[in-house]
């Protein structure tokens, strides 16, 4: 009981990561069509934007707290940036931005390289994050996965609000629903496109701020969650959060009960390929935007 | 919602009326021209050891045809082809591993007595041992296995990024699946220090020309094979899926038997280009199969122009050959440069070099016919 | 080129027109023939200098690691030639990069070889780049010193191993474990060859010693998420981890067992692939107090290490720290030097003679070549994590240990190979 309750506990919390990865995708590649190989690297730039604070910050779980919105800002505008440069001028051609995006990647994990050198770098956890909590039956919960929980729920929760209520998150939802009809409704879809990847890159660099708590923080890290939060979005489905919150719990759910019973090589492969199963079902994820588009 | 189709223009002429001999020549002289470069030139050129080089680049250049064919032509960008490349290259380097240790008189090959579990050979190396079998497997195991994948992707119509990220998840997939097998697939190591080729030792240099010529001239025939399916009317129906899917079916084909073609025979090119990478280089690993290297085989072809054969070759062999060059004399500004080529190549000339020559063409063309196309 | 080769290329581009597949059955060696009358590739000694090959990963993966041994090799050659050289001859330092690519290893050691004509090559970190340049060496009679410790089974007749095999850190770390009463182990791996083999070797010594494996895992390369494994080790009631996780991996280990609230005093875990520099980039928060198993530490003792630190702090940077890795890649060169010396040659057979009973006083104390297995005897040294970050030996095994890459002298591993 309580070997299942821990895993339930670990699968849940690998999937919290997940959803953080994912999230900032669901939103540039879900709902923008765009699939942006340098997002791994936005994550790179939260962790190091955490590296870089905690040099100034003193205090360990200051220098967390400030680098969140930090972070957010940091990769915010290279994504803005990165969609002002090039990907606006490929919206046409969706898998030319993977290629163009994967040189991108290529080029920043080199600056990364040659601004903090290639060896990886720590940071130092608030105590309080690397401690547990203990809840009885032998089942203890890592403060660093709660807080990433939080953080990620706390993150939907913001997306949605934004997505639902703000003038923003109309015109957002309007580009994605008919980009031809919300133009001629004078909704300025450029802008709204750079807002939209400022949003969905700025959260990248918030996963990664929190993935210095659990993950090593060097040039290559982006590369290590890259092809996983594609994974997610793709099964989640085009155009909708919760398709990408329920295939990451289930995902993590489904690795962790795997990892447990058999290793994680062989766990890694099934899930790949139930993933390519899963698509046979529901080619186009678990749930879909229905639009009148052909194609 | 989004739009798959990419705005690459073939280049394929259809049926001009009247054409000049010149331009009827235009094939079989170049043809010629590549054959003798390869065939004769290079080889009389190159020290033994450049060679060695230029053959393993020319492998790059068998996937490089292919992935024009898949994606170039049928716009299916097949990021998982290391997948293919991977299943060619064991299939030849396990019968060449157990070629080797029959040579020496041993019943296991030198990875397996030191990692193995048992004595016996696992019963699905054993018919490896038949050279026929196994370079029947270096082609069939691949198109086998992107003829079910195929099957299964097209028919249920995920395509564009769908597809292009499913092909990096198998890519990933295979190479952890090896390198969790170490008994019996040599894990990481892969399969390495290949003696002999068919009987021949590849210790000696006469020999490894004798595989570079191979290469160079299954690189040729395969070259032609893709030219002839690129002009046929196969060919035409490819680049009107790729260009309008549902307009195609609304003619009455199945766009998905169109893809599946493309996708298998591509994957049988990849699959021979790492049976040939074997003898090659004398390595075939894991590393050679995942997302990354994945990645590396399109890089060529779009560089040079995914829709252009010629193009997708020559870039692949551009590429390849400024990786090993330029990386050693500039570490970080090789992987600026790489990066920055990807950019370019794919962003801003998405027909690759090869366009630059059919507008030089067309300038050229422009001015001498007065110019008023310019202005037109 | 020779005359020989030129006579080659007439005939072939000849034989090229009729078709290359018939080509294929005219000519060339068959597999078996005696090619040994080749006298391989020999390296080009006839100028004021000669050239020997440094072959590391500077890009990629495993440049982090890599990066360190070639700025150690570098080190060590540019001393050489302040004191004068080998054989009154500089040495010029050829750079090629691996780039953690294992084909790319095996191209660039024979343009090392062939182009450069090299008289000796120093370099490789991981097994797989190391089986991968095995046989250009070897077919054009060529020498590699390998400088990182490895899994053994293994002793090719072109290659030095400077680091050390099996019987020299695997097998010393499990007495260490076994008489500080820490016999329930939990085995922690990368998916690759060097913790498959190691933990082999553990198996087959825990069964006859009396210790008990209670659990084995492996990861991914490169894998980050570790909070199953860290479950199951939580789980399993063992005495001590056993580690033979690589590079990022170790990372996301570490950080995920003292979240899980494991410790060092609770569980021990001893690795044998966190050196000095991989201290630094986990953190001390995570790792003070946990063991670790090498042959040299940063902070062993001798005027020969106090030397080294210093001359690569003044080369390298004042904080930069030395680890196993580089000071084995160091001293490889410098052995290299002695069996020259000793020679009197730079030809590779005469160097091979040479080699056995060269004495060294290292870094790390002394070592000895042992000419038979062309590996180093070396001493084990069991350390311990500090809050500075740096390691501090905590047991040795006293004497040099003879180097035993097929374990022959233990009884216990004859099952092994």
């Amino acid at each position: 009981m309580t070997v299942i309750l821990n895993q339930s506990f670990t699968g849940i919390s690998i999937g919290a990561v997940l959803l953080l990865i994912a999230l900032g995708l669901t939103l540039t590649f879900g709902q923008m069509g765009v699939i942006n190989m340098a997002h791994g690297e936005f994550i790179m730039a939260g962790a190091y934007t955490t590296y870089v604070l905690q040099k100034s910050i003193s205090s360990a779980g200051l220098s967390l707290l400030v680098a969140l919105p930090v972070a957010f800002l940091v990769a915010g505008l290279m994504g803005a940036l990165l969609e002002w440069l090039l990907i606006r001028r490929l919206y046409t051609r969706p898998l030319d931005t993977l290629l163009v995006t994967w040189g991108v990647s290529l080029m920043l994990q080199q600056l990364a390289r040659d601004i903090f050198g290639a060896p990886n770098v720590q940071t130092h956890a608030p105590d309080l994050l690397t401690d547990n909590i203990s809840v009885g039956g032998g089942i203890t919960l890592a403060n660093s996965r709660l807080f990433i929980l939080g953080l990620a729920l706390l993150s939907v929760l913001a997306l949605t609000l934004i997505l639902r209520l703000t003038p923003l998150g109309r015109r957002i939802r309007a580009v994605v629903q008919n980009r031809d009809l919300a133009e001629v409704s004078g909704i300025a879809t450029g802008r709204v496109d750079r807002m939209t990847f400022f949003i969905g890159s700025g959260l990248a660099g918030v996963a990664g701020v929190a993935l210095t708590l659990v993950g090593p923080i060097g040039p290559t890290m982006g590369t290590n969650y890259i092809v996983d939060a594609f994974l997610v979005v793709v099964v989640g489905g085009i155009g909708q959060l919760k398709g990408s919150v329920i295939t990451a719990f289930a995902l993590g759910v489904l690795q962790s009960v795997l990892e447990y019973s058999t290793t994680v090589s062989v766990a890694k492969v099934v899930v790949l390929v139930a993933i390519v199963a899963f698509l046979q079902w529901r080619p186009q994820g678990l749930y879909t935007l229905r639009t009148r588009s052909l194609a | 919602m989004t739009t798959t189709t990419e705005p690459v223009k073939a280049v394929t002429p259809h049926n001009p009326p009247p054409t000049p001999l010149l331009e009827r020549l235009r094939v079989p002289s170049a043809f010629a021209l590549g054959a003798v470069l390869l065939l004769g030139i290079a080889p009389l050129a190159l020290s033994d050891f450049r060679l060695a080089l230029l053959a393993k680049y020319l492998c790059y250049a068998i996937v490089a045809v292919g992935v024009s064919l898949a994606w170039g032509r049928g716009g299916l960008l097949v990021l998982g082809q290391g997948v293919f490349f991977g299943l060619g290259g064991y299939a030849m380097a396990m019968h060449l591993k157990l070629a080797d240790a029959a040579d020496t008189g041993q019943k296991l090959p030198d990875f397996m007595q030191l990692y193995g579990t048992g004595d016996a050979l696992p019963w699905w190396w054993e018919p490896f041992a038949n050279p026929l079998f196994a370079l029947a497997m270096t082609v069939v195991l691949p198109m086998a296995v992107a003829a079910i994948l195929g099957f299964l992707v097209f028919r249920r119509r995920v395509k564009g990024a769908y597809f292009a990220i499913l092909s990096q998840a198998l890519a990933a997939a295979l190479s952890i699946w090896l390198i969790g097998q170490q008994a019996t697939t040599g894990g990481t190591n892969g399969l390495t220090d290949i003696q002999g080729f068919f009987g021949y030792s590849l210790d000696d240099p006469v020999n490894q020309r004798m595989v570079y010529f191979v290469i160079a001239a299954v690189l040729l025939l395969l070259m032609l094979l893709a030219r002839q399916l690129f002009v046929s009317r196969y060919g035409e129906l490819l680049v009107a899926v790729r260009d309008s899917e549902e307009r195609v079916r609304f003619l009455g084909y199945n766009p998905a038997n169109v893809k599946l073609v493309a996708y298998v025979v591509a994957a049988g090119m990849a699959g021979l280009a790492g049976a040939l990478f074997v003898p090659a280089v004398g390595i075939i690993s894991p590393a050679l199969i995942g997302i990354v290297p994945s990645i590396g085989f399109v890089i060529g072809a779009a560089v040079g122009g995914r829709a252009s054969l010629v193009g997708a070759v020559l870039g692949a062999i551009a590429v390849a050959w400024a990786q090993s060059t330029l990386s050693d004399a500039f570490p970080a500004g090789w992987t600026y440069f790489q990066g920055l080529l990807f950019v370019v190549a794919v962003g801003f000339l998405p027909g690759g070099l090869a366009s630059l020559w059919t507008v030089a063409r067309n300038r050229r063309k422009a001015t001498t016919s007065s110019g008023s196309e310019v202005t037109a | 080129m020779s005359g020989l080769s030129i006579s080659r290329r007439g005939l072939l581009a000849g034989v090229s027109a009729v078709g290359a597949s018939a080509a294929l059955s005219a000519c060339g060696a068959k597999t078996g023939s005696d090619t040994s009358s080749d006298a391989g590739v020999k390296g080009d000694t006839s100028g004021s200098t000669v050239r020997v090959g440094l072959l590391n990963s500077l890009s990629g993966t495993m440049a982090i690691s890599e990066v360190t041994v070639h700025n150690s090799l570098l080190l060590a050659v540019k001393e050489i030639n302040a004191a004068g050289g080998v054989l009154g001859k500089k040495l010029d330092p050829i750079s090629q990069d691996g780039a953690s690519d294992w084909p790319t290893f095996a191209e660039k050691a024979e343009a090392l070889i062939k182009d450069d004509k090299v008289v000796a090559t120093f370099g490789c970190w991981t097994s797989s780049s190391r089986k991968a340049v095995k046989p250009v060496f070897e077919r054009y009679k060529s020498l590699l010193f390998y400088p990182v410790q490895y899994e053994g089974l293994e002793e090719s007749p072109y290659i030095f191993y400077t680091g050390a095999t099996t019987n020299q850190q695997i097998v010393p770390a499990l007495d260490y474990l076994k008489k500080q009463g820490l016999t329930k182990l939990y085995l922690v791996g990368s998916d690759y060859v060097f913790p498959r083999t190691a933990n082999k070797i553990i198996k087959a010594y825990a069964k006859a010693k009396g210790m008990t494996v209670v659990g084995e895992d492996y990861a991914p390369l490169g894998s980050t998420e570790f909070s199953t494994i860290v479950n199951k080790v939580k789980d399993s009631g063992a005495d001590a981890v056993f580690n033979t996780l690589n590079g990022d991996s170790n990372v996301a280990f570490f950080k995920e067992y003292k979240s899980s609230g494991m410790t060092a005093k609770s569980m021990p875990v001893l690795s044998v692939s966190i050196a000095e520099e991989e201290v630094k980039s986990i953190g001390t928060q995570y790792l003070e107090g946990q063991l670790t198993a090498w042959n040299y530490y940063q902070t062993t003792p001798g005027a020969a290490n106090t030397k080294f630190v210093a001359a690569y702090e003044a080369a390298y940077g004042k904080g930069k720290p030395t680890s196993d890795p580089m000071e084995a890649a160091y001293i490889s060169v410098y052995l290299w030097k002695e069996m020259v010396e000793k020679a009197g040659s730079f030809e590779v057979a005469a160097v091979k003679g040479a080699s056995d009973g060269i004495k060294l006083a290292a870094p790390e104390g002394e070592v000895t070549v042992d000419g038979a297995s062309q590996h180093v005897y070396k001493t084990a040294r069991i350390g311990k994590v500090g809050a500075d970050g740096l390691i501090t030996e905590v047991w040795n095994s006293g004497k040099p240990i003879k180097p035993d890459p097929f374990l022959k002298g233990y009884d216990w591993a004859s099952g092994l190979s």
